[in-house]
């Protein structure tokens, strides 16, 4: 087997973060665990399981309606959290951050609440490589409300094909909702150039951030993003948070989503009005507790030498390319330019469900499907893939492990 | 393929690592007949995203189960092989008695029964369970 190339050190040392995750630690099948499916859900560390524990220990109550002290506390911790968010966006205002359950709700928020205000024939631009959480959302208000919605396709490498972007965008544009990274192959959108191309034809711009808060530096306004969403657990944080972002601005324009406590201002059975953004679209009692964990993984990262981590995590990337194209038999289903932490890979004959199983009983944690990206599969020609993705805790024995059990697989089938 | 469970048993307790217990399930999955392409139609197909599995089951005459199934993953048709071995000729009555995690903890095997929706082999078991439980006295969709 080939050795992976060595990767330059720097003050990060991921051997080191990697036992701040003390999952991490534990052993699968007689070896220690090598987690290479952080892009599907990311491990947790203590800190963040600290601050969630700390919140039900010391001062757990209901936000925002609470006089005494514990709600006081748990409120002020509650919007820290916001805070934190929009500082970790380059959000303008903290009142721009949204909390929803993860970034399917999120999406699915601006579908029904944008959606409202859209009419027949008006169109929404989607691309290959979105998620399905960037799809059926949009497909329901094709059904609900007529819209029609346009496919921006890849090239062979598997970018986004910018021309064919550029061709779709007309008058008609109403929204273009792109992912910003691909979950799947990890191509890295040019997110600011998409944005000024859709505002050059009045269209709003809408970015699928779940992976691409996690392994690069975003900020929305220099992006020009009008809705930005990621999914809290991705990012080292709990499950059960997400965020949309939207300038109130533009949110108190738009119609509530789901309806309830907290997002009202005056109630009677013949009158209701709702409160300003966010908490016209936070119904009912929020996830405080998941908000302060994700509150909390924001501070474990800033901690962080971030631009170090990052380039780890692409050089890991590349470092398990290599390290597979050794093996006879491999293909990569990534080639574009800009991309980062993930390999999607296939096993000629070797079907991936199969590789998945014999890398599970070598320890090894890597997602086999269709990443829910069937439109995408299509494209590919394929009913499914493997795919390894790298985060802040992951070290180049990951990799070498990576690559001892995709030859061990090979031996097996072939 | 003939074999009953009680002989997979015995067999899979000689193996000393996964590796050789894995090369024997997909052995066993080698040995499985073919399914029919006709019969692979999206009825038959069982739900599961991370490989294809597709099943047909129906009574004979002397009310045992008959079933034939397919995957195009080969470890899922060793896992079929074991089914078939465990369910295959059965009555309703020992079908719905089978402790089927029993058997498949002692094959070591059982972390392949988790009901995970991408498991479509786990959708299998049951829609056989299923077939077992329900009234019909004949051929399944």
């Amino acid at each position: 087997m080939t050795k992976p190339a060595a990767i330059p050190l720097t003050s990060y040392a991921p051997a080191v973060v990697r036992g701040d995750f003390p999952a991490l630690a534990q052993s699968v099948n007689g070896r220690e665990v090598c987690y290479l499916d952080s892009a599907n859900s990311a491990q947790k560390p203590l800190y963040v399981m600290a601050a969630m524990d700390q919140v039900m220990t010391t001062h757990y109550a209901n936000v925002h309606r609470a006089v005494y002290s514990f709600g006081a506390e748990t409120t002020v911790a509650y919007e820290g959290a916001r805070a934190k968010v929009a500082r970790f966006l380059n959000a303008a205002h903290a009142g721009d951050i949204i909390f929803t359950r993860n970034a399917t709700e999120a999406i699915n928020l601006v579908a029904h609440s944008l959606g409202a205000q859209l009419q027949p024939g008006d169109e929404i631009i989607l691309s290959d490589l979105e998620h399905h959480a960037n799809i059926v959302p949009w497909y329901q208000l094709v059904q609900r409300k007529g819209v029609v919605l346009r496919v921006v396709p890849i090239t062979e490498t598997g970018a986004l094909d910018m021309a064919a972007y550029q061709a779709l965008l007309s008058n008609k544009t109403k929204l273009v909702a792109l992912t910003h990274m691909s979950n799947a192959l990890g191509t890295i959108n040019d997110a600011t150039a998409i944005a000024k191309a859709a505002h050059a034809v009045g269209a709003y711009v809408l970015f699928d951030g779940s992976q691409a808060v996690v392994h690069q530096a975003v900020d929305v306004q220099a992006i020009g993003a009008d809705f930005y969403v990621f999914t809290g657990h991705k990012l080292y944080g709990p499950t059960g948070i997400g965020v949309l972002y939207g300038r109130r601005d533009l949110m108190n324009s738009l119609p509530p989503f789901l309806g309830g406590g907290e997002m009202i201002d005056t109630v009677a059975f013949d009158a209701i009005t709702f409160k300003e953004s966010p908490y016209r679209f936070e119904a009912g009692t929020p996830p405080i507790i998941e908000a302060i964990g994700l509150g909390a993984a924001i501070d474990y990262l800033n901690v962080q030498d971030l631009p170090a981590v990052q380039a780890h995590e692409k050089a890991l990337m590349g470092a398990a390319e290599e390290c597979l194209l050794a093996i006879p038999g491999v293909k990569l289903y990534s080639r574009a330019p800009a991309r980062s932490a993930i390999v999607n890979f296939g096993l000629e004959g070797v079907h991936p469900h199969d590789i998945a199983t014999i890398l599970d009983q070598m320890g090894v944690a890597v997602r086999a499907g269709h990443h829910c990206c069937q439109p995408l599969m299509s494209k590919l020609g394929v009913s499914a893939t493997v795919r390894a993705s790298f985060g802040i805790y992951n070290t180049i024995e990951d990799v070498e492990r990576l690559g001892e059990a995709v030859q061990k697989a090979r031996k097996i089938f072939t | 393929m003939n074999i009953s469970i009680d002989e997979l048993v015995d067999n899979f307790a000689l193996f000393e690592d996964w590796e050789e217990r894995y090369r024997y399930l997909i052995d066993l999955g080698g040995q499985l007949p073919p399914m029919e392409e006709a019969l692979k139609t999206p009825a038959s197909k069982v739900q599961g995203c991370m490989s294809q599995v597709w099943l047909v089951t129906g009574w004979n005459d002397a009310g045992q189960l008959t079933m034939r199934a397919d995957s195009d993953a080969q470890i899922v048709r060793g896992l079929i092989a074991v089914l078939t071995a465990l369910f295959a000729g059965q009555s309703r009555a020992e079908i719905l008695a089978a402790d089927i995690n029993a058997v498949f903890a002692k094959l070591g095997l059982d972390q392949h029964l988790s009901p995970n929706r991408r498991n479509g082999f786990y959708a299998m078991v049951d829609r056989i369970r299923q077939f077992a439980a329900s009234d019909a006295t004949a051929g399944t969709a």
